[in-house]
Parts: structure tokens; C-alpha cells; sequence
């Protein structure tokens, strides 16, 4: 049902962002992003925690009253934005890829027992995918927020649970075609347990449409986050989420603090938009289907 | 028709059962619900009271039942903040929070169709690409982090509107750019591809061999069939704009029910959270069962395939 809605692909190519057709840029950017939250500790100038309190709101270096100690200037706790921003990496990336992985494997396997068990099975798993996926879910998620608890390990469990609606709708649908292929059959004739069927003939078929998925649903989970932090229901404040720090950046805005609203926002854009072009990417090499869309 | 019908009502009473039964255990499952529905700081005896008083102490069948029964009777409990019933909260917040979603489906349409088919009539050239790219960072932004940006550019350098609240035309502006850049977006992206659709028809085919200027071919005959997917969507986007403006809302002190949410979870006012994601859960469990029965009654294929 929810198909019919906004969906987060963009269902055609965007050549200029690539170099001999694979997305170089994008790529390159979420690599660095990536290594950027690996070594976070070696590269970020200051604690991202700590601040002193008579370097607040500090502008960045290159504009008047701006020092070369802090390059990017600092929030209203005199914190380095330049380090809580490599800091922020660290929490996007893990929060982001985990909730896609997790959510993945849910989705994915519930996808795969609908598709194949059929019957009743199919009926009562459906209905719930699709009353799942009546709630918006960022209502939903700041609903689970609410009951959990702001950690980052809620976060990761409430983003899992509300995302894993799609794998699931779209892995049936597939399923149900591999269902009445050849080696299926001839798998069934040479006496392999349903579950045998699933894990070794179903699952490696599905695989790549996962795998889509996952990288289109991975700036998806990112903003997720991001707003949920901002809301004050995601990442607990002092830890550097980059939704959390847009929050922080609020205080200052009316004052004109431009660089602690602008800089936060163009990281988590930065790493929706390389996932999305990746993802259009991943969709048209693996995905031969879904290349017609 | 009528079996097709009592169908879609049937998987609609079904999908509005689970909706009520997730959000019930949710609550009940993850912790002591009491912690939830009282207000903060209550003592510990005061708990034990209106644990009894709640019927938290009654077998789980029991409590759903009147769960249900209650809001059947449209009772979805009191505010603690606010000390009226939530319902009432509700709908004093929903004008708003329509008159949102109404400019920013103006807005995303008024940009989304023109620029969609233009994309779809000038396929790799210029304007594509151009398309894409408002697309892709429609798709890409944070609409938070749109809203603030605006208010940084528009309210506090040029001084131009207003950074928050409502009651004006101005101050409607920004919160609807934000929130709609991102279905204009959508609706751009299924402009595109309908028209391309259409303009490879036969009947469009035969309109170009006719003769006709191709301007005509396209404003005449492509654009009203290619515009019938662009509105329904529209339709269901409508619906979840409402829905979905907790953050837009939340960053211009918006007082539409995404707000009410936010206000839920910053008061810690359990029933507010509760009741605000259970109607939104419904109301799109129905626009659904309307778009489905709506569309059985003009493509007679879909009625016969279900």
C-alpha cells in the first residue's frame, strides 16, 4: 500500500555524478566518512565532549574573532564543531549501518517464510508488514523513543524495527516467483527440507534485491536519526550526534551563529545523498528488474 | 464489486486491530506501563493506586478489551500538561496542521508537475538534469535542517518572515517550502515517468501523425492521463503531511499536531503520544481503503484480479 507513497528513489540515473559509470564520487565520499569514524580519536583536534566555557561560540577560523585553535568555531558549551563533527561520523555510521543490517535480516527472512510458507503464514505476516507500514514511521519511531529511552543502542533496535517492513514486502513478492522456478521444484523432488529450500536456493536469489534495499534505506536511517537526536528523543546529549548538534545549533540561531546550523546539515546531507546515488547505482547493476522502473 | 469492497473493509478492520494491538504491547511489554500513564514524579503508593485504578493489575485480554472499548467511545485519555482530554487537543491542532500540509502540496505540486514534465518532454537535456538535481536534494536534505537554514537566510539576515509561530500568510511560507521540497521531489519523479508512459502510447503516436503541433499533443492529449498516477498520489501525500510535520512543526513552533507529538515526548504526556500515533496510523489505514476502492471503481482490472 505504502508503495504508492513518496518513496526515497529516484527511479532514474544521474550520470554526472559518475566516472566510467561507477559512482566514483559518491563512493569516495562515504569511504572517507567511514575512516573518518574509524579513526575519530586521532584526527579530531579537541574532545568533542568537553568544552571550555570562555570559547563560546567561537566562529569559525577564517571569519573575524575566529581562531586557527578552533578551525570550525565552537557550540554554546565553547566545544569544537570540528571535532564533534568527526565524532558525529562515528555515531551516523554506526547507528545507520547497524539499524540497515538488522532491519535487513529481519525483513529479509520474514520476506522469504511469507513468500515460500504461503497460506496463513503469508496472511498473518502481510497484514502486519502492512499495518506497520500504515504508520509513518517516523511517528512510529518516535513512539517506540518515547517507551524505550534515549541510548544509541535504542536507536539502532527502534530504526530496526520500523524499517524492516520493506524488505519484507518486496523479498515476498520475489519469492513468489522463485517459488514455481525449476530448481526450486527439482530441489522439493530431491527430498530437501523446506528450510534447507529457503536458506540454500531462496535466500542467495534474494540477496542482491537486499542488498538494494539496504543501501537506499541507508540515508533513510541516517535522517531517521538524525531527526530522532534532534527531537531530543535519539542520541543523549553530551555525545556528538550531528542531529543533536542541530539542535544545540537552534540556541544560536536567531544570533546569527550560522556554522553551527550549516555544517552538521551538510555532513548528514553529504552522506544521504552518496548513499542514495550509490543505492540508484547498486539498483541497476543488480537488480535487473528494476531497471525498467 | 461488493465482494472486492467488503474485502479491502475487511484487511482495513484488520490492519486498525493490529494498530491497536502494536501500540497496547508496546507499552505494556517494554516496562511498566504505570511509569508511562502517570505523571512524573508520582510516589510510589500513588503508583500502586492507579495501577488498580487503570486495571493494570487485570489479565492482558482484559485491559485490551477496554482499551479498545474506550476509544471505540472516542475516550483516548487526559493530558497531564494540558489536563484536557487528549481528543479534544487533537482536533483544536488538526486545522493547523491541514492549512500545512495544504500550502506545501501546493507548493510541491505547482513545482513538481511543471518541472516533471519538462524533464519527461526534454529527456538528458538540460532541464533533466536540472530536475534531478532539485530532486535528488529534495530527497537528500533533512527537512529540518531545510527549515533552519531558511530561517537562518530569511529571518535573520534578510529579516524578510518570521522564524516561528502562525497566524499570518508569512508565516506559512517557509515551514510548507520545507516540508514540501521533499514531496515535490516525489512528485516530480512520478510526473517524469507517467508522462514518458504516455507519450510512447499508440494514441499519442496517432496524435503526432495527425499532425497536430506538438505542443498540443502534449498539453492536450499526454498530460491528462499522465496526471492521473501524479494525483493520486498527491491525494495520499496529503494525508501523510499531516502526519509526518513533527520536525518541519517542531523548528517554526508550528501548532499543528506534529508539535502536539513533540510536546507529547518533551512533557514526558504518555497519552498524547499514544493517541497522536494511533490516529495517524488510522487515518492512513483508511485513505488507503478509499484510494483502493476508489481505484476498483474506475479500473474495472483491479476488481477483477483481487
Amino acid at each position: 500500500m505504502a508503495s504508492r507513497a513518496a518513496t526515497l528513489t529516484l527511479g532514474w540515473t544521474l550520470a554526472p555524478f559518475r566516472i566510467k559509470g561507477f559512482p566514483w564520487i559518491p563512493v569516495s565520499i562515504l569511504v572517507g566518512l567511514a575512516l573518518i569514524a574509524i579513526f575519530a580519536d586521532v584526527l579530531a583536534p579537541h574532545s568533542a565532549e568537553v568544552g571550555s566555557l570562555g570559547a563560546r561560540f567561537k566562529p569559525p577560523a577564517w571569519q573575524q574573532g575566529g581562531t586557527s585553535q578552533f578551525l570550525l568555531g565552537t557550540d554554546h558549551l565553547g566545544r569544537d564543531v570540528l571535532s564533534r563533527l568527526i565524532f558525529g561520523a562515528r555515531v551516523s555510521m554506526v547507528v545507520g549501518l547497524l539499524a540497515v543490517f538488522v532491519a535487513g535480516s529481519i525483513g529479509t527472512a520474514l520476506g522469504i517464510l511469507s513468500g515460500y510458507m504461503g497460506k496463513w503464514t503469508d496472511q498473518v505476516l502481510m497484514r502486519i508488514t502492512d499495518t506497520w507500514l500504515a504508520i509513518p514511521a517516523l511517528t512510529f519511531a518516535i513512539f517506540l523513543a518515547a517507551i524505550l529511552g534515549p541510548s544509541e543502542m535504542n536507536i539502532v533496535i527502534i530504526l530496526s524495527a520500523v524499517y524492516w517492513t520493506r524488505y519484507a514486502r518486496v523479498i515476498r513478492g520475489e519469492v513468489l516467483s522463485l517459488r514455481e522456478r525449476e530448481f526450486v521444484r527439482l530441489a522439493i523432488v530431491a527430498g530437501c527440507s523446506k528450510w534447507t529450500i529457503m536458506k540454500r536456493h531462496i535466500l542467495p536469489n534474494v540477496l542482491n534485491t537486499a542488498i538494494v534495499i539496504a543501501s537506499l534505506q541507508l540515508g533513510v536511517v541516517i535522517v531517521a536519526e538524525a531527526a530522532l537526536s534532534f527531537l531530543g528523543v535519539g542520541v543523549p546529549p553530551p555525545k556528538p550526534a550531528w542531529g543533536l548538534m542541530l539542535a544545540d545549533g537552534k540556541k544560536g540561531l536567531m544570533a546569527g551563529y550560522w556554522w553551527l546550523t550549516v555544517t552538521p546539515g551538510m555532513c548528514i546531507m553529504m552522506m544521504v545523498l552518496s548513499a542514495n546515488l550509490l543505492g540508484d547505482w547498486l539498483r541497476v547493476k543488480l537488480d535487473p528488474q528494476l531497471r525498467q522502473l | 464489486m461488493k465482494k472486492f469492497i467488503l474485502q479491502r473493509l475487511m484487511y482495513s478492520l484488520i490492519s486498525l486491530f493490529l494498530l491497536s494491538l502494536t501500540i497496547f504491547l508496546f507499552v505494556r511489554l517494554t516496562g511498566d506501563p504505570t511509569v508511562l500513564l502517570v505523571e512524573p514524579g508520582a510516589s510510589k503508593d500513588d503508583m500502586a493506586m492507579i495501577r488498580q485504578q487503570l486495571g493494570l493489575d487485570r489479565p492482558l485480554y482484559v485491559q485490551y478489551a477496554t482499551f479498545v472499548a474506550d476509544m471505540a467511545r472516542g475516550e483516548f485519555g487526559k493530558s497531564f500538561y494540558y489536563r484536557t482530554p487528549v481528543l479534544e487537543l487533537y482536533m483544536s491542532r488538526l486545522p493547523s496542521s491541514l492549512l500545512l500540509a495544504a500550502a506545501a502540496m501546493v507548493f510541491s505540486l505547482v513545482i513538481g508537475i511543471p518541472s516533471g514534465i519538462l524533464a519527461a518532454v526534454k529527456v538528458g537535456k538540460f532541464w533533466d538534469n536540472a530536475g534531478k538535481i532539485f530532486a535528488l536534494l529534495g530527497l537528500s536534505m533533512p527537512q529540518f535542517w531545510v527549515g533552519l537554514l531558511l530561517i537562518l537566510f530569511f529571518s535573520v539576515y534578510l529579516g524578510w518572515l518570521p522564524s516561528s509561530g502562525s497566524g499570518t500568510i508569512w508565516h506559512v511560507i517557509m515551514p510548507a517550502f520545507a516540508l514540501g521540497w521533499f514531496f515535490a521531489a516525489a512528485h516530480m519523479r512520478i510526473t517524469r515517468s507517467s508522462m514518458l508512459e504516455v507519450l510512447g502510447s499508440e494514441y499519442v503516436k496517432l496524435a503526432r501523425l495527425k499532425g497536430l503541433p506538438e505542443k498540443r499533443v502534449i498539453v492536450k492529449h499526454a498530460l491528462k492521463n499522465a496526471l492521473i498516477p501524479v494525483l493520486t498520489l498527491a491525494g495520499i501525500n496529503l494525508v501523510l503531511m499531516v502526519n509526518v510535520a513533527v520536525v518541519v512543526e517542531t523548528v517554526f513552533a508550528w501548532p499543528g499536531i506534529g508539535r502536539l507529538l513533540y510536546e507529547g515526548i518533551a512533557f514526558r504526556d504518555f497519552p498524547v503520544v499514544q493517541t497522536t500515533v494511533l490516529l495517524s496510523g488510522s487515518m492512513i489505514v483508511v485513505v488507503n481503503l478509499i484510494v483502493d476502492v476508489l481505484y476498483a471503481v474506475i479500473d474495472p482490472r483491479i476488481r477483477l484480479g483481487a
